[in-house]
């Protein structure tokens, strides 16, 4: 038995050795997707178009403005004075935000210590325009309270530029924030080891898949299904190379992603190959799964990819599961490559260990052994 | 009908597959002596391959029996593997090994040590006259000689029976002839031969024959007996009379 | 005239056969009605980046009645599920490593007494922002709450008000659907023209039946016209179910010109058509002509379309190449007809995009098409 499982490995061996589609495949496919997913996949908010509509046109005014450029999340698109300019400005795409200072700004200001301005954003892309509101809110609540704490007359202070020092005396609660793991919000950072993982479940599923029904195409699998090999060794001679290939291209994608595009590696590599070892038995359980409901290269293909689309929409890779409704997170469970990414991310930025990501580890396992089993007990060398 | 002392190599009784709705098999019942060269003929659709996916396993009859070299298919299949040979109409070695891989390879699945395997494999490039392309990929063969080779590879680890699914198809008549040599000094040893063709000339060198049409056995026996049987000169006609059709068929 | 009324007629019993092809194969048919479907539900409910529930810790030295007015600011948000109170700092690691909590509040110790005494203090807000976007919508979501708190107690500094009134425009309620629907009818219609096409057309070409109907007297156009218009009646068939499934399950809303969005849902299959004959007029396999659909044509149009990620977050160079991708422009009209309710006026210069990107395609493909028969 582990003769026969001997003589197998080396045929899947010499095999993929000489095929150069698959060889490409295997080592260059992979490597442009990560360069060009890295940085195409990314919901990183650059400077957004603002479209300054003031009525105003006061020191006050401007002194708002100047805050609002004074960062480096908003660009001015244009001024008018009248809002129409600004509507077309948005209809056409010009725009992602309108800041309209109304009439009588700096009056209210000083007369009333209170004032409105009124920001318009194209929400078409929700999760954006919520955060260049709150962006566009922290700099508006900033200027008000910078001139609360101003000891000037508020009719000289509404137009300068610096913030003034603090009164001292009264009780004041200073709100500090940080974002942790991720401290320069690269989007890269987080997208990255999803990336990774999705590549090495595309290989794996796609490799083991496309290797068995290339076979059945060919007629050699029934020339091995005739001859008394066991089924079990058999698979094991198909999935233990690509096992091997999808470890070593995490690996070697563990070093891109340290090397180029600078992903921190907290936690332990040992614990990241151990949980890709697991992993990769769920994906090229799949594989071997389509390869047993597929009997051409096309239609493997295509269950192939109609599976991957659901793995990743459901994954978090994109959009973060818990965003989810309910029943789609407990669907979303039985997706192994959600709990690897969940628990890559974790390892990579957060550096979890495995008193945090046993949880994980465990349900890769449990389903990686499901899937597997499932495959394995549908392969037949005899048609029923 | 030469009548040996062993046991039945092939016996099939009423073995019939349908899908569906469709019989493919049809309570088909032979048997074939132990040594013997038996051919299985028929037209384009008629149930050979089939009938030969069930005898190597690779398909569940639906109905009906049938052993090979003495084991149950439906229950001791994987006896039935151990003592077969089989090479398919498609052909089916790796091309992208070379020669000596796949005889390693089909060596090493059916057991045979690494001593056996070095042996045969001399004795096959002798026989074959390939010592030269050992290194080759299977590939880079011409199709006549992958025939052999995939013949040879079939018979590697010595079977009691060995399945030929149209073995010569395409193949120029002197290769043909070359590879009846071949099947011919596999029964001396005392292989059991199941051979499909479309050659009737090749049919002329089985000890016996079976025609299937639509499914059944139409005619079983010796070429000359057949030939008796119908009271023509020659197998072609034999084989027209009997696939003109079912109604022909049922008269005869 | 006999001549030309025999190469219609010919047209005719051609275009015949390819529908029968498509009829007949009910699998597929099924398939390519269904999928846009479920691709819609799952795209409606898995891609969601609205940010809900968040799991906040407050970590409280020295709990006292300030802490738990805040406590119960962040219980009636609605944004946020509170975890059981911690009293030191470090216990916050482990929560976030684990992925249990996604902010985390910290207060000084002796907050109350210092509230007292009028001496300044410190809230340190933290979120997990492994996820950027996520981490700093968290984040401000937090300070909103704490900054109210912070006022509630007369600690803010100043009393200048200056509010800012909110407009969400074109989709008020931020849903994430609204955004993924447009895309997806891109997406559905690449997949019916271009994937489906090359696939068809690549498998006549292996099984040797495109010979046969390149030495008939067919043009090459009627060929491809025949092979393609049964494909395009199916793309808009599609781009009626998922209008209708959006507006019937999501409620996604339509506020522009329906008879502009299907003239342009046509002109973009009629591109993503041109690119499936183009595939296939130059792979020589079912195989290759299927990678290279997926790859040429599939990939850009999800991936550099704006479909999921934003163009304008994407670096210089690769926001270039996605000039070049079709279903970016046809995702800007369809948003643009759908959401913003704009028309031709505005959206001229993406449909000008796509009629030539039409031209140059269609110019290829019956090039390529015709050079086989020469």
């Amino acid at each position: 038995m582990l003769r026969s499982l001997r003589v197998l490995l080396t045929k899947e061996f010499l095999q993929i050795r000489r095929d150069a589609v698959i060889l490409r495949m295997l080592l260059v496919m992979p490597l442009l997707q990560l360069l060009v997913l890295a940085n195409a996949a990314t919901f990183e908010i650059r400077a957004s178009d603002l479209w300054v509509v003031d009525q105003d046109r006061t020191p006050a005014a401007r002194a708002l403005v100047d805050r609002f450029t004074a960062t480096t999340r908003f660009s001015v698109a244009g001024y008018s004075i009248d809002s129409r300019a600004g509507d077309d400005a948005m209809l056409r795409g010009a725009a992602d935000a309108l800041l309209v200072i109304p009439p009588a700004f700096e009056r209210d200001v000083v007369r009333d210590r209170a004032a409105t301005v009124q920001l318009v954003l194209n929400a078409v892309n929700g999760s954006q325009a919520g955060l260049i509101q709150s962006y566009a809110s922290e700099i508006v609540v900033r200027y008000s309270a910078e001139l609360g704490r101003t000891r000037l007359p508020l009719r000289r202070a509404v137009g300068t530029g610096s913030e003034p020092a603090p009164v001292r005396g009264q009780p004041v609660i200073d709100i500090r924030t940080r974002a942790r793991y991720n401290t320069s919000l690269d989007y890269q950072r987080f997208m990255v080891p999803g990336i990774l993982v999705q590549l090495i479940t595309l290989i794996g599923t796609l490799m083991t898949a496309l290797n068995i029904v290339r076979e059945k195409e060919a007629g050699t699998l029934d020339q091995l299904n005739v001859t008394p090999i066991r089924p079990a060794v058999f698979i094991a001679a198909k999935l233990l190379p690509l096992w091997i290939i999808g470890l070593v291209e995490f690996a070697g994608g563990l070093v891109i992603a340290r090397v180029i595009f600078n992903v921190p590696i907290e936690g332990s590599v040992l614990l990241l190959l151990v949980g890709a070892a697991i992993y990769l038995l769920a994906a090229l359980g799949l594989g071997l799964w389509v390869s047993t409901v597929s009997d051409t290269q096309q239609q493997a293909l295509f269950v192939t990819f109609s599976l991957m689309m659901v793995y990743l929409l459901m994954s978090g890779l994109f959009t973060p599961v818990r965003a989810m409704p309910g029943w789609v997170q407990g669907v979303a469970q039985l997706n192994p490559m959600m709990h690897f990414i969940s628990m890559v991310r974790a390892v990579l930025l957060k550096g979890a260990g495995l008193a945090e990501v046993w949880r994980q580890l465990l349900a890769l396992g449990l389903l990686g052994t499901a899937m597997l089993g499932l495959a394995v007990s549908q392969y037949r060398k005899r048609t029923v | 009908m030469t009548i040996r002392s062993a046991a039945p190599a092939i016996v099939a009784r009423s073995l019939s597959r349908r899908f569906g709705s469709f019989t493919a098999v049809d309570r088909i019942s032979f048997e074939v002596q132990a040594g013997e060269v038996f051919g299985f003929l028929g037209a384009n659709g008629a149930g050979k391959t089939t009938a030969i996916r069930m005898l190597t396993g690779l398909l569940s009859p639906s109905d009906g029996e049938a052993s090979v070299a003495g084991f149950d298919v439906r229950t001791q299949i994987e006896q039935v593997r151990r003592h077969i040979g089989y090479m398919s109409q498609r052909f089916s070695l790796y091309d992208d090994l070379t020669v000596r891989e796949n005889i390693r390879l089909y060596g090493g699945i059916y057991g045979l040590t690494d001593a056996e395997i070095a042996e045969r494999t001399t004795a096959i490039l002798a026989e074959l006259r390939f010592a030269p392309s050992v290194a080759a990929l299977v590939r880079s063969l011409p199709l006549g000689w992958k025939q052999k080779l995939a013949l040879s590879v079939a018979l590697l680890h010595r079977p009691a029976v060995v399945f030929l699914d149209e073995p010569t198809g395409g193949v120029d008549p002197i290769t043909r002839r070359q590879f009846w040599e071949l099947i011919y000094q596999a029964a001396a040893r005392g292989t059991t031969v199941f051979v499909t063709t479309h050659y009737l000339d090749e049919a002329e060198y089985c000890d016996r024959l079976s025609i299937m049409v639509d499914g059944r056995v139409a005619a079983l026996g010796t070429p000359s007996a057949l030939k008796a049987e119908f009271s023509v000169p020659t197998l072609d006609e034999v084989f027209v009379r009997l696939a003109r059709g079912p109604a022909t068929g049922a008269v005869l | 005239m006999t001549t030309r009324f025999s190469s219609v007629g010919a047209l005719r019993a051609f275009m015949r056969k390819e529908v029968r092809h498509l009829l007949r194969d009910r699998q597929t048919l099924l398939i390519l009605l269904l999928l846009p479907i479920a691709q819609l539900l799952l795209f409606g409910f898995a891609v969601r980046t609205d940010v809900s529930q968040v799991r906040i810790a407050v970590v409280a030295p020295s709990p006292g009645a300030a802490t738990a007015a805040l406590r119960t600011r962040f219980e009636h948000s609605g944004r946020f599920r509170l975890l059981p109170p911690l009293l030191h700092p470090d216990s916050l690691d482990a929560l976030f490593r684990s992925g249990q909590a996604d902010v985390g509040v910290v207060l000084e110790p002796g907050l109350s007494s210092r509230l007292a005494a009028g001496v300044p203090t410190a809230v340190l807000i933290v979120a997990d922002a492994a996820d950027p976007n996520t981490g700093t919508t968290m984040k401000n979501y937090a300070s909103a709450v704490v900054r109210d708190w912070v006022a509630s107690l007369g600690a803010a500094p100043g009393a200048v008000q200056l509010a800012t009134r909110l407009r969400m425009r074109f989709n008020p309620t931020l849903e994430s659907v609204n955004l993924f629907v447009p895309g997806l009818i891109a997406l559905i219609l690449t997949m019916v023209t271009s994937l489906m096409t090359a696939i068809s057309l690549s498998r006549e070409k292996e099984r040797g039946t495109f010979e046969v109907l390149l030495v008939s007297p067919l043009h090459p156009w009627q060929i491809i016209i025949g092979k393609v218009l049964p494909y395009l009646a199916l793309a808009m068939a599609n781009v009626a179910t998922v209008l209708l499934a959006a507006w019937l399950v999501f409620d996604v809303p339509f506020r522009g010109s329906l008879a502009l969005l299907l003239a342009s849902s046509m002109l973009f299959s009629l591109v993503g058509l041109a690119l499936g004959v183009l595939i296939a007029s130059v792979t020589t396999s079912q195989l290759a002509a299927m990678l290279a659909a997926l790859g040429g044509t599939m990939l850009p149009n999800t991936m550099l379309s704006g479909l999921i990620f934003p163009i304008s977050s994407m670096p210089r160079p690769l926001q270039l190449v996605t000039n070049i991708v079709p279903a970016r422009w046809f995702i800007e009209i369809v948003r643009g007809i759908m959401l913003k309710g704009v028309g031709l006026t505005i959206l001229w210069p993406q449909v000008l995009v796509l009629t030539v990107m039409l031209l140059v395609l269609l110019t290829l493909a019956i090039r390529k098409t015709s050079v086989r028969l020469a």
